[in-house]
Formats: C-alpha cells, sequence, structure tokens
C-alpha cells in the first residue's frame, strides 16, 4: 500500500509534550519531543523504564493524543484529525505488534492475521487468501490452522508480523517485539523485520530493551526523563554505542 | 468481524456454556412458570367450560364460580321471564365425596343439570350416551374420573361400573372430556333432581341458572335485563381475553360482566397463587441477569487486551459494540431456545398426564424472548461501556 503522501520520513514529531493527571498529581511524561522515523529504516527507540517510549509510540501511533506539539504521519497531521479519521487512518497505513503477541486464543493464526483486513472491510475469503500468503512470508505457512496456543514463542511472533504486515502498512510500529524470546528467535524475528524494510518505503520503529538486537537498527534514538538524548545512524562502520547497551543504568 | 465474534465467543466454551445455561434456566423458569399458573387459572373456571352456556346467574355477591350461594327454586322461573332469555334451566354445582367399592373416598365436582333440556350437559362425550343420564341413579364421570374413581390404582372406571354418593348408588353411564377442577376433583354430573338427593339438604339448594339469550339478543344485553329484572347477578361466559385482564388490573378490579374473568380475578386477589409464580419468575429473571451479565462482563474483562488490539489496529467503537451486541444476542437465542424446547418437554408431560396444570398463552414465548434479549442487551452493555472507555493505547502497557 502506498502511504499517502511519499516523504522520506514516514513519521516526524516535533515539541510533543504529553503529561497525565491534574494539579499536584500532574506528570509530565514526554517533554518536546522532536523524532524523525525514515522510510526502509529499523529506528530503535531505547532507554530506561519509565522514560516515555510507550507513551511516544501511542502518540506516534495515534492511539494517544499528543498535549503540545506537531505528529505527522506520511506527511497528515494528526492532531488535525477527527478521531474517527485517526482511526481509519491507523487501520489503513500503521501494523502494531506487541509485546506479548495479543494473538486472540480463540482464533486460528490465519483468523488472527486476516483481522486488519477485516477491520478495513475486507470480504472474508479474500482477506483469509491474504492472510495466508502473509504467513507463509513469515515462514509459517504450515501453521495456518493452529492456534496460538500451539506455537512457540517465536511462532506466536511471527504469526503477529504476518498480521502487522498483511494489509502492507507504510509504518510499523514494535513494542518490545523480542522481549518474549530466546536469542536464537529474537534474531529470526529481526531479520524478518529487516527483510521487509530494507529498500522499501516502509519503516518500522521499534521500543525495545533488548541490546542483542541493537545491530539490526538503522538508527537508535536513546530517551530518557521525556526526552530524546541522542540519535544514532548505525551501519556496519558505526555499530550501536557500548554506553546504550547498558540502557537500563542510565 | 462479526464471525470472528462469534469465534470469540464459542472458543471459550466455559463461559460460553455458562451463559446458555444462564439464560437457558431463565427462559425455563420464566415460560414454564408462567404456563404452569396460567393452567391453574384455567382450572378456576373449569366449571364455566364444562357447563357451557351462554349466561350464568348467581346470587348477587358472588365473583366467582367455585363459591355459589344458593338461591331460590323460583329464581328459574323469574330468570325465565325475563324477555331477552331464550331458555333457562337451574344448575347445582358442589363438592361431594364419593365411596369407591374398595371403601375409599374420593372428592368429586357435582354437577346436577336439568334433566328435561340437560343444558348444562359436558360438551363432548367419549362413551356412553348422554340421554342415559335420564336413567335410575346414573352418572356421567369426566376422563380424570375414570381414574381417580377407579377401585385400585392402575385400574379404570368404565360404563355401568357403580360407586356411592352419600350412601346412595351412582351408576356410570358415561364418559366425558372435561377440563380438569382446581380442587382437583372429577367432574360427576347427573341430573338437578338427583343431585339434591345425593347431597345433604338446606334450605336452598339452587346454587346457579343458566341461560341462553333470545335470538337476535347479545348475552351482554340479557345479562344487563336479567340483573335489572330480577336483581340477580348475570353473568356471561365467554372466553377471556387478554385486554380483560388488563382492564382489570388498570381498573383496580371493578366489577366485570365476564364470569371467566371475574373468577380469574378473584383468585387473583384473594389467593398466594400470582405471588408464589410471580416469585419463581422473578427468581428466574433475576438468575439471567445475575449469570449473564456477570459471565459476559468476565467474558470482555478477559477479552479486553484483545479488544484493545483491535482497537489499536483500527476497529472503532462501533465495531467493537457490534462484535459484543452480537456475542450476547448470540447466548440469548440459543439459550432461549433451548429454554423454550425444555418448556415444550415438560407441556408435553403435563399435557399428557393433564397435570400440573398447563396452559402458555401465545403472547408469553415473544414476552420471554423479549425478556431474555434485555437480559442480553443489559449484559452487552457493560461490555459496551468498558469497551468504549478503552483507550487504545492500553495495549502497550505490559
Amino acid at each position: 500500500m502506498t502511504p499517502p503522501s511519499p516523504t522520506h520520513a514516514a513519521a516526524r514529531v516535533s515539541g510533543v509534550s504529553k503529561s497525565f493527571g491534574d494539579g499536584d498529581s500532574k506528570l509530565r511524561v514526554l517533554k518536546g519531543i522532536d523524532l524523525e522515523v525514515r522510510q526502509g529504516d529499523i529506528t530503535m527507540l531505547v532507554g530506561p523504564s519509565g522514560c516515555g517510549k510507550t507513551t511516544l509510540i501511542s502518540i506516534i501511533a495515534g492511539t494517544l493524543a499528543a498535549d503540545e506539539g506537531q505528529v505527522e504521519v506520511f506527511g497528515k497531521d494528526l492532531r488535525k484529525m477527527t478521531q474517527r479519521e485517526v482511526t481509519q487512518f491507523r487501520a489503513r497505513h500503521i501494523g502494531f505488534i506487541f509485546q506479548s503477541f495479543n494473538l486472540i486464543p480463540t482464533l486460528t493464526c490465519v483468523e488472527n492475521v486476516s483481522v486488519p483486513l477485516l477491520i478495513q472491510g475486507v470480504p472474508h475469503k479474500r482477506a483469509e487468501k491474504r492472510a495466508v500468503e502473509a504467513l507463509a512470508q513469515v515462514g509459517m505457512g504450515d501453521f495456518i490452522k493452529r492456534r496460538p496456543a500451539f506455537l512457540s514463542g517465536g511462532q506466536q511472533q511471527r504469526v503477529a508480523i504476518a498480521r502487522a504486515l498483511v494489509h502492507e502498512p507504510g509504518l510499523i510500529i514494535c513494542d518490545e517485539p523480542t522481549a518474549a524470546l530466546d536469542a536464537k528467535n529474537g534474531h529470526v524475528v529481526m531479520d524478518l523485520f529487516e527483510r521487509v524494510v530494507r529498500g522499501t518505503e516502509r519503516a518500522v520503529l521499534i521500543v525495545t530493551h533488548d541490546n542483542r538486537i541493537f545491530h539490526h537498527a538503522s538508527r537508535i534514538a536513546g530517551m530518557d526523563d521525556g526526552r530524546i538524548i541522542e540519535v544514532h545512524d548505525i551501519d556496519a562502520e558505526h555499530p550501536p554505542p557500548e554506553h546504550l547497551k547498558q540502557v537500563e543504568r542510565l | 468481524m462479526l464471525r470472528l465474534a462469534l469465534k470469540m465467543l464459542f472458543g471459550d466454551t466455559a463461559k460460553y456454556l455458562m451463559l446458555v445455561a444462564g439464560l437457558t434456566v431463565a427462559t425455563f423458569l420464566m415460560a414454564q412458570q408462567t404456563a404452569v399458573f396460567c393452567g391453574l387459572m384455567n382450572w378456576t373456571k373449569a366449571t364455566l367450560r364444562n357447563v357451557p352456556a351462554p349466561i350464568w346467574v348467581v346470587e348477587e355477591k358472588v365473583e366467582q364460580v367455585n363459591e355459589t350461594n344458593p338461591l331460590l327454586d323460583t329464581d328459574v322461573a323469574r330468570v325465565r321471564s325475563v324477555g331477552s332469555v331464550s331458555w333457562a334451566a337451574p344448575i347445582y354445582t358442589g363438592i361431594q365425596r364419593v365411596r369407591l367399592e374398595n371403601g375409599s373416598f374420593k372428592v368429586i365436582q357435582l354437577i346436577g343439570i336439568d334433566a328435561n333440556t340437560l343444558a348444562g350437559a359436558p360438551a363432548r362425550m367419549l362413551k356412553g350416551n348422554l340421554a342415559d343420564l335420564r336413567l335410575p341413579h346414573s352418572v356421567i364421570i369426566d376422563d380424570l374420573g375414570v381414574q381417580r374413581l377407579a377401585k385400585k390404582r392402575g385400574s379404570k372406571v368404565s360404563v355401568n361400573d357403580v360407586f356411592e354418593i352419600n350412601d346412595q348408588e351412582a351408576r356410570v353411564v358415561g364418559i366425558a372430556d372435561a377440563m380438569n377442577s382446581f380442587t382437583g376433583g372429577p367432574y360427576v354430573w347427573t341430573t338437578y333432581e338427583r343431585a339434591l338427593q345425593y347431597v345433604p339438604p338446606q334450605r336452598k339448594m339452587l346454587q346457579a341458572v343458566i341461560c341462553s339469550p333470545r335470538k337476535g339478543v347479545s348475552a351482554e344485553q340479557a345479562a344487563a335485563d336479567i340483573h335489572r329484572e330480577t336483581g340477580l347477578k348475570a353473568y356471561v361466559n365467554r372466553e377471556a381475553v387478554f385486554e380483560e385482564f388488563l382492564e382489570q388490573v388498570r381498573g383496580g378490579g371493578k366489577p366485570t360482566i365476564n364470569f371467566n374473568v371475574s373468577t380469574v380475578w378473584w383468585y387473583i386477589r384473594n389467593t398466594g397463587i400470582p405471588v408464589s409464580f410471580g416469585t419463581t419468575v422473578i427468581i428466574g429473571l433475576l438468575v439471567g441477569i445475575a449469570v449473564s451479565c456477570q459471565t459476559f462482563y468476565s467474558f470482555v474483562l478477559e477479552n479486553m487486551r484483545h479488544l484493545g488490539a483491535l482497537k489499536a489496529m483500527g476497529a472503532t467503537n462501533g465495531t467493537l459494540c457490534l462484535m459484543l451486541l452480537v456475542q450476547a444476542f448470540t447466548v440469548g437465542v440459543i439459550g432461549y431456545g433451548i429454554g423454550l424446547l425444555g418448556t415444550a418437554l415438560f407441556a408435553f408431560g403435563a399435557l399428557e398426564r393433564e397435570q400440573p396444570p398447563f396452559y402458555l398463552p401465545a403472547f408469553v414465548p415473544y414476552v420471554v424472548l423479549a425478556v431474555v434479549l434485555s437480559i442480553c442487551f443489559l449484559s452487552a452493555l457493560l461490555g459496551i461501556w468498558r469497551v468504549s472507555r478503552l483507550e487504545p493505547a492500553v495495549v502497550f502497557r505490559s
């Protein structure tokens, strides 16, 4: 699916702030965040717990509204859209991968993967056909009729990736995609991401604590106390900085 | 999405079965208890069905057919003299005891009818000849009496069998089809004169006068004429319709000219029967609400993470609400269906054995369906309230 207005940046936030609570209990979680998520990149958002990573990806995903600042995804300002428009935009252009997979246990793999298409109103048979293709793409073609409970953690995450890809979104947002996986499965999953992103206009934004996967990133943004404190472009010559691997101790 | 909603529902077997069971019990209790209540109320007016006559004339204070105050014998002639009356005949009706050949006693509902016209005779004979009622010591019993008045359990009374009413012989000359009485005793018809011989003598023995309006005059008009000219209470005897009971409720029990309505209403006002059955129906309703709401809400809570994920993926509140409604109404319809099937099975047994009383008015299944679907809607509403307040961002919080 072609993004609505192709730009180099899949998502761009500038001056974004977000607070929770009122009065004395008001907590300022994001403090004027600027960040760009580029097409064709795997951008990782790292930082200690409570630094605002989840709030930031929720705002970029359009599941949470920012208090201040500008949130553009594929050139569309989410803050100027109505709630209904944001929901529709999310359904079309954003894919989600959650830490605990969030596969519906009573549905088979193919049914789980077809959900984003069904949400968009794609007829059931066509949705299932495309879901089968997406499952084959992530190496789960032999498990289409299995239920999630009968799959390993790595297999479940691959099904979740198929679900995030099936409607061909321009931006894939992942919350700790390897947290529940062992190192080997973690790399399998990240290889998959690289395969679906490299050389495309698709962008992947990953929130993670897992320093084993940092070398899969194109960019790493370090966060602390509601601010982006550093951004590094990663390639063969520029590996992830060592201090980021101690991120929990920041 | 609705197909997925149903798969989510059927996939959680324990909760699905719990929901269906709760709604099945609620449906069964509401439909079956209402039917038994209506059947029992039908039995209260069984005498009016079994002694068919367009108009019943009784003493002025009488409100129901099972408790009549005696009239003077001359009142039959007074009724006959009313211009709009075509014919009039005396009726004896009362509870008596029968002594069977084996020495045991049974309660019966004795009906004495005019020997000349046989007005008030059973409408349908199963065995024997109605005219034989004019023979000495003869009686006609109903189909319940065939078993109840038998010499021993399991055997049956047949034509020409004999029993005693107050030490006087009663020979069965016919068997009639009749509705069971409220007291549970079988109906026994004999002639009016013989009925007076069977029962202990009193100063006044006439219990009621049955009559018919002249051609071209309505029963209501004739009843009004009888009341005006004789001072006696004249009721019409026609099948009660639901609206007449509604009128009674709205009017706080104002006098009605329909003896069926008056009789049933008397039992509603003066006995604990409606309270007893009403309590069970309310328990059924509460069981349905409690089980359904609690289980469905728990089902929604358990699926909240997935519903949040669907919301994050772009499902609108409307879609999610529709999914919950489809889930709730599906279990509602299935629970209702099984509950009504249970009621039907109960009905087959009850109608076969002619007890307990069972009469399911046509509107009751629709009312029960509406109640069950309302319970489902209420259950879904709790889930909808939670889902509509659910922030999709919640799925990113571990």
